[in-house]
């Protein structure tokens, strides 16, 4: 009985339904297409009806999975959703939210303004107080014209709704024909993807492939701009590529193929296949032609001064992979960089000819042997070098060790197979550094074109490199330290490295109070009398004797940094208990092992203020009456300190501020008129208009088009 | 027995301004020819003036900073609604307004208002927090605007003494000054000759007084501390400060601060009477202090050549400075609190940026060490050298003063004992061993006053209200530190510390992220393995996320460590030899 019951109701829902899909304008009599359409509508509803009277409501979407000749317009319904279809739905493709959410967002503005002014709507403006004002209100009474909202006059609003209907009807039968389309788009793509076999999609790949291509050569010659950004999009496949593992020997297929092909030579082509695909999917493509830029190569090579291992690791650190290009050395922009430093540096570049002149003409040879040899050697070396550079950062310390030593070994290999010429080459600098030690205002004055990233050329740099990251781990306040390490590395050196040249310019105390400032002239000496003269100058000789006694001033000042510093600096926690699990007694100490295990290491804080200023020290204690006036919770919406201090940056109290942006700054949030009753806030105060549906509904979807369209109108009414 | 005596502000040109005031304000309507005959302003006889009396063949003055207004793209800020209409708007006459909206506004004057550093970036907000700091932001912005619109109302122009091709300005002598300017500034220009007692130091008020208002000041004698009325009386004797040597009162706080031989730095608050702190400078007898007037900290010189900056809320020295190898003489510090400028026994004059780096800037060695220094309100250094005051002047009004040539000289008939500008006057004040000496220095004050903050004809009545009102408005002492701005910042460290604690007292981070916990699924896809499964995935991502970013990053810092050497020569290098 209730299952018969439930279907009826059904029935009679669907029934409903229908009606209600109806436009209103619309006949009530249905064609005989649409009677037909409806009793299959009507019998699949009852199926579904009964098939989900055992419990479980599936609701299964309406699809269909081949393409229909009929299409039923009716189908387009929301059926899934259970909603209804009203037409206004179909006529506006973008969605408005419930009106309730609208409303809310409206008073969710209101209440974010700053200062409320209450009562919300002037309706002093609608009020008419004086006769002529009545007059007015009335006249546009009479031809129904818009008193306060002037986008649309009644009789427009009149135009505009007999106008819609007929868009509305020409509107629906292009959504439904491109519905329909897509369905049956949708419908074959189905089909197709249901295909199981292999060899089907193999052939359609390649054919896509195919057509791809010729396309893009139809492309080529019809459209050259359009054909680039093809061609950019290929690129960034390969790149896709080149990221992905796909196609390497690593899936589950390529190491079972691995497997087997020591034994199958089908497996073993098939490998093959796979990575020249590879290949050939990360193959770049280029343009040009190779042959002159690997002649600058070679070129280029020859200049290069020393071992070549160092800048290639370099290289290695930073860029992509110099072995993957196709022409290991540099494009022509580097090679012109080179000739650029060439010019600046006469040194290397008299270095670089006498290696010239002493190699002889087979360098190619040579050069060739090199690379192999370096190749093999990194290889053994294992892959410290092309690891990823995440892990090179991480361990960073460990790397650049690894690195220095292997560097050491490849450059004393290269150099036995080219003794002579490196031999020269170390003299040659040698021999000039001290020359370059003796001019250093000449290099300074080209810092800008000198202070490119530098490769270190000698061995002595390179060691001298890592020397200098031993100290600026230790990072020594005291400037005797300081001229000391000035004298071993002069910062003149031309190939020096970034690191140095910024370590040194920490201030100098010394300089700093010892530089002779060029003396004023001054028109007027100070003539002092004479008694006063003797007694004073003998005064204040003495003083500056005194003053000057030895480095008293900076040497106490440095002492008294030094202590500050000290004490400053968190202190270790010591936790060890002398004869605690050890022989006590008069005299003994906790052995070292047990003192480091219970000696608590204070974090480091944070780099002091003066570090790099020899002579300042800057208290680093905190203010703590200060603190206490200080903002020490955050607001709400605030989740980081550095947001809610933008906020109160400027300051408000008119001492600051203009007589009109104090008072601005300051207004109460809510601000009322004096005599006048604040009703409730309605949706309409907010700006909100109900009644969608019923009063151009149009108007309300798309406000933009239409207001433009109006003032088109209007336009042509002015012209008129 | 040192005496801080106060040359009254004379009476004439007060008498002058009422006569003035009388005359009816012009009004915007009225022409032009009203304008120019109607001619002086309301306002003492401004140095501008003066100028061109002084040097007639030249029209405009370089140093006067130019309005410029930015003729490519004139800057528009947010009209307010009802301008939004495009046409411009037809008053009832029917003309039309030439000029349509408000005035642009040169975009360097709106920065100068600026409060807020763009530059430095936030945090990601979310989108309620984002909305608010736009708020804040366009806040920030109209108000400078408004700031930037009011400068109009500055109508004063300093102006200063031009050589002509050649001529050394150093060379013009006070009497031809004197012979130059209008009879109510040369009225300014006096010697007193007061030969009896021994060498005077003095003292202007922001104003013309001494302590917060004219009816008090203060006077350090031989053993103690004395504060006498206007008239001369006696009010206190203030015994806890004995031996003082230097006085310095700031006003924003009401504090005196007092540096005696014993080797004490004594903080006392003259509005209710107390010592608020008392600091042990451990450096013997102190006999040179100066106050920033930027932020209240009190500089010390001492014997062993440092400089030490002082604040009544800690008992050591905010900062110390290694400035001379000899002992420090002088000290003086701009009234921006940019530039401190120091001698020492080693007869150099350095110049110090105060701002975070305390690198000196300048030095010069002067044939003499100058015993005395004084800044003036527009940034001109005074020097005083035994007889002789050298004056030195900077480029513009943020840039220290260039020592390469002095501005203006001039020899006393005895020795300087102390000297001061006067403010919103263009005269400095000499204190010697022969009397006292007023000499005109053109261009030294700044020619606009804020009647509100400083008004120098203000009435009786107007004192007492602006006493009353400075009294409510007095800043705690313990306020005081190096950067005022830093009060309008969080306080970090207690705000993690809160947390840190709120953290432990629940025994969990409610603001943190809640760990990914995968929905159960149906059909048995929800086995203890997929969940294991699903959640790894989800970590994993994460994980990703993390790396790709810090490799995003990487080669912008590796850019970033790059470029200033490159590119920005840091402001340090000059010392690097």
């Amino acid at each position: 009985m209730s299952t018969v019951r439930a279907a009826e109701s059904l029935l009679a829902l669907s029934r409903q339904e229908e009606l209600e899909d109806l436009p209103k304008d619309y006949p009530l009599s249905p064609s005989e297409d649409e009677g037909d359409i409806d009793g299959e509508r009507k019998h699949q509803k009852l199926l579904e009806a009964i098939s989900s009277l055992d419990g479980k409501n599936r609701w299964k979407l309406a699809e269909r999975s081949e393409a229909s000749l009929k299409v039923s317009e009716f189908n387009v319904t929301s059926e899934g959703s259970g909603e209804k279809l009203v037409l206004s739905d179909l006529l506006g493709p973008v969605k408005t939210s419930s009106s309730l959410a609208a409303v809310k967002k409206q008073l969710n503005r209101v209440r974010s303004k700053k200062t409320l002014e209450l009562p919300l709507n002037n309706e002093e403006v609608e009020r008419a107080r004086t006769p002529l004002e009545h007059e007015v209100f009335n006249i546009l009474h009479k031809n129904k014209q818009p008193v306060t909202d002037p986008l649309l006059t009644p009789v427009e609003k009149a135009s505009l709704k007999a106008m819609s209907l007929e868009e509305a009807k020409m509107r629906r039968a292009e959504l439904q024909r491109a519905r329909a389309l897509q369905s049956y788009y949708e419908a074959r793509a189905r089909r197709e993807k249901k295909i199981k076999s292999k060899k089907y999609h193999k052939v359609l790949k390649k054919e896509k492939a195919k057509k791809a291509l010729k396309d893009f050569e139809k492309l080529q010659k019809v459209n050259p701009t359009a054909a680039l950004e093809e061609l950019e999009k290929i690129e960034k496949a390969r790149m896709m590529e080149r990221m992905s593992l796909k196609h390497q020997n690593s899936g589950k297929w390529a190491k079972a193929k691995a497997i087997m092909a020591k034994y199958d030579l089908e497996a073993r082509q098939a490998m093959q296949e796979q990575l020249a695909r590879n290949k050939e999917l990360t193959q770049k493509l280029q343009a040009a032609s190779d042959s002159e830029e690997e002649k600058g190569s070679v070129e280029e090579e020859g200049e290069l001064l020393v071992p070549d291992t160092v800048n290639e690791i370099q290289r290695d650190a930073d860029g992509p992979n110099p072995w993957m290009l196709r022409n290991p050395f540099s494009g022509p922009k580097e090679a012109k960089v080179q000739d650029a430093e060439q010019l600046l540096e006469p040194v290397a570049h008299e270095a670089s000819e006498s290696k010239e002149e002493e190699r002889p003409g087979a360098k190619e040879d040579i050069l060739l042997n090199t690379f192999e040899e370096r190749r093999a050697l990194r290889k053994k070396s294992g892959l410290s070098q092309d690891a990823e550079p995440l892990r090179k950062q991480e361990s960073e310390d460990s790397s650049s060790q690894e690195v220095l030593s292997e560097l050491r070994a490849l450059s004393q290999k290269l150099n036995k197979a080219n003794q002579q010429s490196g031999k020269q080459n170390m003299t040659s600098l040698r021999t000039v550094l001290p020359v370059q030690r003796e001019e250093p205002t000449e290099a300074e004055e080209e810092p800008l074109l000198m202070q490119r990233p530098e490769r270190a050329h000698t061995m002595e740099e390179l060691e001298e490199l890592g020397k200098e990251g031993c100290f600026q781990n230790k990072e020594v306040p005291r400037p005797v330290v300081e001229g000391q390490q000035l004298e071993r590395n002069p910062h003149n050196l031309p190939g020096a490295p970034k690191e140095k040249k910024r370590k040194e310019q920490m201030i100098d105390l010394q300089n700093l109070l010892t530089t002779k400032s060029p003396s004023v002239k001054s028109l007027a000496v100070p003539t002092t009398v004479e008694e006063l003269e003797d007694e004073e100058e003998r005064h204040q000789k003495q003083m500056i004797k005194e003053a000057f006694a030895g480095d008293d001033v900076i040497r106490d000042f440095l002492k008294e940094k030094r202590e500050a510093v000290e004490a400053s600096k968190p202190k270790d926690v010591d936790l060890t208990l002398p004869g605690w699990g050890e022989w006590g007694g008069v005299g003994l100490k906790p052995s070292a092992k047990k003192r480091r295990r219970f000696l608590i290491k204070a974090p480091e804080g944070p780099p002091r203020k003066d570090k790099n200023l020899p002579n300042v020290i800057i208290n680093e204690k905190r203010n703590v009456h200060a603190a206490a006036h200080q903002v020490r919770v955050l607001p709400y919406p605030f989740t980081h300190h550095q947001q809610f201090e933008r906020t109160i940056q400027t300051p408000i109290g008119s001492t600051w501020n203009t007589q009109r942006a104090f008072q601005k700054l300051t207004t109460p949030r809510v601000v009322t008129k004096p005599g006048h009753i604040i009703k409730p806030i309605k949706a309409e105060d907010v700006g909100y208009r109900s009644s969608s549906r019923s009063d151009l509904s149009v108007v309300q979807r798309n406000p933009k088009q239409l207001s433009t369209r109006h003032k088109k109108q209007l336009k042509k009414n002015s012209v008129n | 027995m040192e005496t801080a005596s106060k040359p009254g502000r004379d009476v004439q040109p007060k008498k002058a301004r009422l006569q003035t005031k009388k005359k009816k304000p012009r009004r915007y309507w009225e022409k032009e020819a009203t304008l120019t005959a109607a001619g002086a302003s309301p306002g003492p006889p401004r140095n501008k003036k003066r100028n061109r009396e002084l040097r007639p063949q030249r029209p405009k003055n370089i140093n006067l900073p130019k309005k410029s207004r930015i003729p490519g793209k004139p800057q528009f800020p947010k009209k307010p609604r009802e301008q939004r209409n495009l046409e411009p708007q037809r008053n009832l006459s029917g003309a039309q307004d030439p000029f349509p909206g408000p005035a642009p506004i040169p975009e360097e004057v709106a920065r100068k208002f600026r409060r807020i550093d763009k530059s430095k970036k936030l945090p990601h907000s979310k989108s309620k927090t984002r909305s608010r700091l736009e708020v804040a932001e366009a806040e920030e912005e109209e108000i400078s605007i408004k700031a930037a619109r009011s400068e109009l109302l500055l109508a004063e122009e300093p102006g200063f003494l031009e050589g002509e091709d050649g001529e050394d300005t150093a060379k013009i002598r006070q009497a031809e000054i004197v012979e130059a300017v209008d009879i109510a500034s040369a009225a300014k220009h006096f010697d007193l000759n007061l030969r009896q007692f021994g060498p005077y130091r003095l003292n202007y008020s922001p104003v013309g007084r001494f302590l917060h208002s004219e009816a008090l000041f203060a006077v350090a004698q031989n053993r103690w501390l004395h504060i006498y009325d206007n008239q001369g009386i006696e009010l206190h004797c203030i015994r806890r400060c004995d031996r003082v040597t230097r006085l310095e009162f700031l006003p924003f706080h009401f504090l005196l601060a007092t540096a005696s031989e014993t080797g004490f730095l004594t903080y006392l608050d003259v509005s209710v009477g107390k010592i608020v702190a008392a600091l042990n400078a451990r450096a013997g007898r102190l006999d040179v202090m100066t106050k920033n007037p930027y932020n209240a900290v009190i500089h010390l010189g001492h014997s062993n050549g440092t400089v030490s900056l002082w604040s009544p809320a800690m008992k050591e020295p905010l900062a110390k400075i290694l400035c001379h190898r000899g002992g420090v003489r002088a000290v003086a510090v701009d009234s921006t609190g940019t530039y401190m400028a120091t001698s020492g026994l080693d007869h150099q004059l350095k110049i110090f940026d105060l701002r975070g780096m305390f690198q000196p800037l300048s030095a010069r060695t002067l044939p003499q060490g100058a015993g005395h220094l004084a800044f003036s309100q527009r940034g001109l250094l005074a020097a005083g050298m035994s007889d002789v005051v050298n004056i030195w002047m900077g480029q513009g009004m943020a840039s220290p003063p260039s020592l390469e040539q002095p501005y203006l000289t001039h020899r006393l008939s005895g020795h300087v004992h102390g000297l001061h500008f006067c403010p919103f006057e263009d005269v400095l004040g000499l204190g010697h061993s022969g009397g006292i000496t007023s000499m005109l220095v053109p261009g030294a004050a700044e020619p606009n006053f804020d009647g509100l903050e400083n008004n120098p004809y203000r009435s009786q009545k107007q004192r007492q209200e602006w006493e009353v009102k400075a009294l409510l408005e007095k800043v705690p002492a313990e306020l005081i530190c190096l950067d005022p701005r830093a009060l309008a910042e969080v306080d970090v460290i207690s705000l993690e510390q809160e947390k840190k604690e709120r953290i432990e007292r629940l025994g969990y981070d409610p603001e943190a992220k809640a760990p990914f916990q995968p929905k159960p699924k149906q059909k048995g896809r929800s086995s203890t393995a997929s969940l294991v499964k699903r959640r790894r995935k989800v970590m994993d991502k994460e994980h990703r996320d993390k790396v790709r970013q810090s490799l995003e990053q990487q080669p912008q810092k590796q850019e970033k460590k790059a470029k200033p050497l490159k590119a920005r020569p840091s402001a340090l290098d000059r010392f690097v030899r």
